[in-house]
């Protein structure tokens, strides 16, 4: 498979990325981290962003989640012109059109779940009574509802991490942006936070997922990687309007491994 | 973002650390109530400035010769012949065509003597002079009667003591009146006692003996001009106009002008301003140190509120990946920043109000009315200041940097 196949199966693309440029200004040296990046991401699709540390993909998980603008190119979300924003306008792309799930979790300390969960929504404007009530729905899908009055600390880096997916869904965003979301997790803990990142994808909400795991990568639909700023690979492993792929559970996978079966 | 969730986001910053908190709150407390309590003392001690000179006795004008505080003018040459304040000089202003605005012209002969009596001996003021002086100087008599125009022309020895008097002549209790106490080489029947007045400051008012300028010229002092003349004016009003009237009299007696006067005419409007403006300088001085102590106060709302936001970079990444807008982070820090104060402020009018129920170095603190609302809008007006700066640090913070904090 090859990017051609990215070609408008909807009216409008969540993401339109057309010949990015990202330069950084490092002391006297400019650095330059995405050296002309195309990517079109279908609404509904589950796309895995690989590289190795350098590759540029921090650079793309900003640019992608409107935390910095490129130097050069196009930049589309859901239609929307990014380049032409100001810090305000971007903020509400950040708030409306995305939601973030970060390695180290990022919930804000000595708050409630609930009210991690109600910060998007804070923002947007949403009367308190919406935001309970969304916020709760929200908790109820990752399967957290008798944890929402718990503090962070009183949380395992599981459940803490399905609160900030939690955190990222209650807007209903166009986009769901997760970097590295099992970075910090144990093997089992992995699995989980993947199934429900699967889960979320079945009910038609589209994710990127930066990652530097194959294991992880293997949950996508799409696998895009990066090398030296650049895509070298595009490939898809299941179309964007089937399920995502159903990956074995760890421990199944080494048993058949030992008896030899290729997984 | 409604105004309950940016108190509600604030109150959690604060509750955060509640110590250091509680230690910023502390500053602007002590700011607001020393500013409370120092004004309140600056207006208590004017008030009580005010208070004793009015004991002195208002509307009089004193006249002096110049250089000189004691017994007699000093003489030299002929200019001393017609320097001297003389029943002359009394006449001439007591004349109502030439000084309306006088009330009544009182001379004086002081001189210190010993009073004795039955083995008890008291230093005290003798002040020879006429009954008017007792009104201009506002002594009343509290036992016994004063002395009369009689008594001064028929060169009485009868003499009005104060209370100081009194008790160190009278100790055992005796009734003063109608006994005769020997003062230097002579006697004097007593035939009243003043009432307290308490201490002017410099003088004792109330170790004083009172008798009949003539008597005490008789039997004290030798016949010499006056030492001082007091000259009361009709109503404070027309003190100034008095007092002009008294030096053109003066000048026209000695022969010379107003501005070659060779006496001392003291204005005790004059007194009572300037001492009305040392005490308004005394306290602008306090409110002063008290607004420097605000100021503190305020570098530290300020700096607790870098350390914030400093701590919180991370909290400030997070808040604005999910999009809060630059002026909801603003408004978050400076709010908490404000709040602080506010709540440093109240505490502050509380303890200022309490500490100023308190005498402090003999003065009784009066609340001025202006220091609570200045000291309160001055310390909100501290944290906006001061808190704006932080916050607006942490509102122009880079998402992707704050979030990359560690």
């Amino acid at each position: 498979m090859s990017a051609g196949d990215d070609t408008g199966r909807t009216p409008r693309p969540v993401i339109v990325l057309r010949r990015i440029v990202k330069t950084y200004q490092m002391g006297d040296v400019e650095v330059t981290a995405l050296r002309g990046v195309s990517l079109t991401v279908e609404h509904g699709d589950f796309v895995a962003i690989m590289g190795a540390s350098g590759s540029g993909k921090s650079t793309m998980m900003n640019i992608l989640g409107c935390l910095d603008i490129p130097s050069r190119g196009q930049f589309y979300i859901d239609g929307i012109d990014v380049r032409t924003l100001d810090e305000a306008a971007l903020s509400h792309i950040r708030n409306r059109k995305i939601g973030f799930v970060f390695q180290s979790f990022n919930l804000i300390p000595r708050t409630t779940a609930r009210m991690n969960v109600e910060l998007p929504l804070l923002y947007a404007n949403v009367g308190a009574r919406e935001r309970h009530a969304r916020a709760d729905a929200a908790l109820e899908l990752v399967g957290l509802a008798d944890r929402s009055s718990h503090f962070p600390n009183e949380l395992s880096g599981g459940q803490q991490q399905r609160v900030a997916l939690a955190r990222a869904i209650v807007t209903d965003p166009a986009l769901v942006l997760a970097d590295e979301p099992t970075g910090n997790l144990d093997t089992t803990t992995s699995r989980e936070v993947m199934l429900m990142f699967s889960e979320l994808n079945r009910s038609g909400r589209t994710i990127i997922l930066i990652t530097h795991e194959d294991d992880i990568a293997a949950y996508a639909k799409r696998i895009v990687r990066l090398r030296d700023g650049l895509i070298v690979d595009d490939h898809r492993l299941v179309p964007v309007d089937s399920a995502p792929p159903v990956v074995a559970a760890p421990d199944e996978h080494r048993v058949l491994s030992a008896e030899g079966i290729p997984a | 973002m409604s105004v309950r969730d940016t108190l509600r986001n604030s109150w959690q910053g604060i509750n955060a650390n509640l110590l250091r908190s509680a230690l910023t709150v502390l500053g602007v407390l002590i700011g607001v109530s020393a500013v409370i309590i120092l004004l309140a003392v600056g207006t208590g001690s004017s008030a009580a400035v005010a208070k004793q000179i009015n004991s002195l006795g208002t509307n009089t004008i004193t006249v002096l010769s110049t250089g000189r505080f004691g017994r007699g003018p000093a003489t030299n040459g002929t200019e001393s012949q017609t320097a001297n304040l003389t029943t002359q000089t009394v006449n001439a202003i007591e004349n109502q065509a030439q000084a309306p605005d006088v009330e009544s012209v009182s001379p004086v002969v002081s001189t210190s003597e010993t009073a004795t009596y039955q083995g008890a001996s008291y230093s005290t003021t003798v002040t020879g002079t006429t009954p008017n002086y007792l009104a201009a100087e506002d002594y009343t008599i509290a036992a016994g009667s004063s002395i009369t125009q009689a008594d001064v022309t028929g060169r009485k020895r009868v003499a009005l003591i104060g209370q100081e008097v009194a008790s160190n002549l009278f100790s055992t209790g005796e009734n003063p009146l109608g006994q005769t106490i020997q003062i230097g080489s002579a006697s004097f029947e007593i035939i009243g006692v003043l009432n307290e007045k308490g201490s002017s400051g410099i003088t004792d008012e109330d170790s004083v003996v009172i008798a009949p300028y003539t008597a005490v010229q008789d039997e004290l002092t030798g016949y010499q001009p006056f030492s001082e003349l007091l000259v009361q004016a009709k109503s404070t009003a027309a003190l100034d106009n008095a007092a002009t009237e008294v030096e053109n009299i003066l000048a026209s007696e000695a022969d010379t002008t107003v501005a070659d006067l060779p006496f001392s005419v003291i204005n005790e409007g004059t007194l009572l301003t300037a001492s009305e403006s040392t005490s308004s300088t005394f306290t602008t001085l306090l409110g002063a140190v008290a607004a420097i102590s605000l100021l503190v106060g305020g570098i530290g709302v300020m700096n607790i509120m870098l350390v914030t936001v400093t701590e919180r970079t991370r909290e400030i990444g997070i808040r604005k990946a999910v999009g809060a807008p630059k002026a909801a982070i603003l408004a978050q820090f400076l709010t908490e920043a404000v709040l602080l104060s506010l709540i440093g402020g109240g505490g502050g009018v509380i303890v200022g109000l309490i500490g100023s129920r308190f005498k402090i170095e003999g003065v009784t603190p009066v609340i001025a009315g202006y220091s609570i609302p200045l000291a309160f809008g001055i310390a909100i007006a501290v944290g906006v200041f001061f808190g704006l700066y932080p916050a607006n640090r942490a509102a122009s913070l880079r998402p992707i940097d704050a979030l990359r904090y560690e």
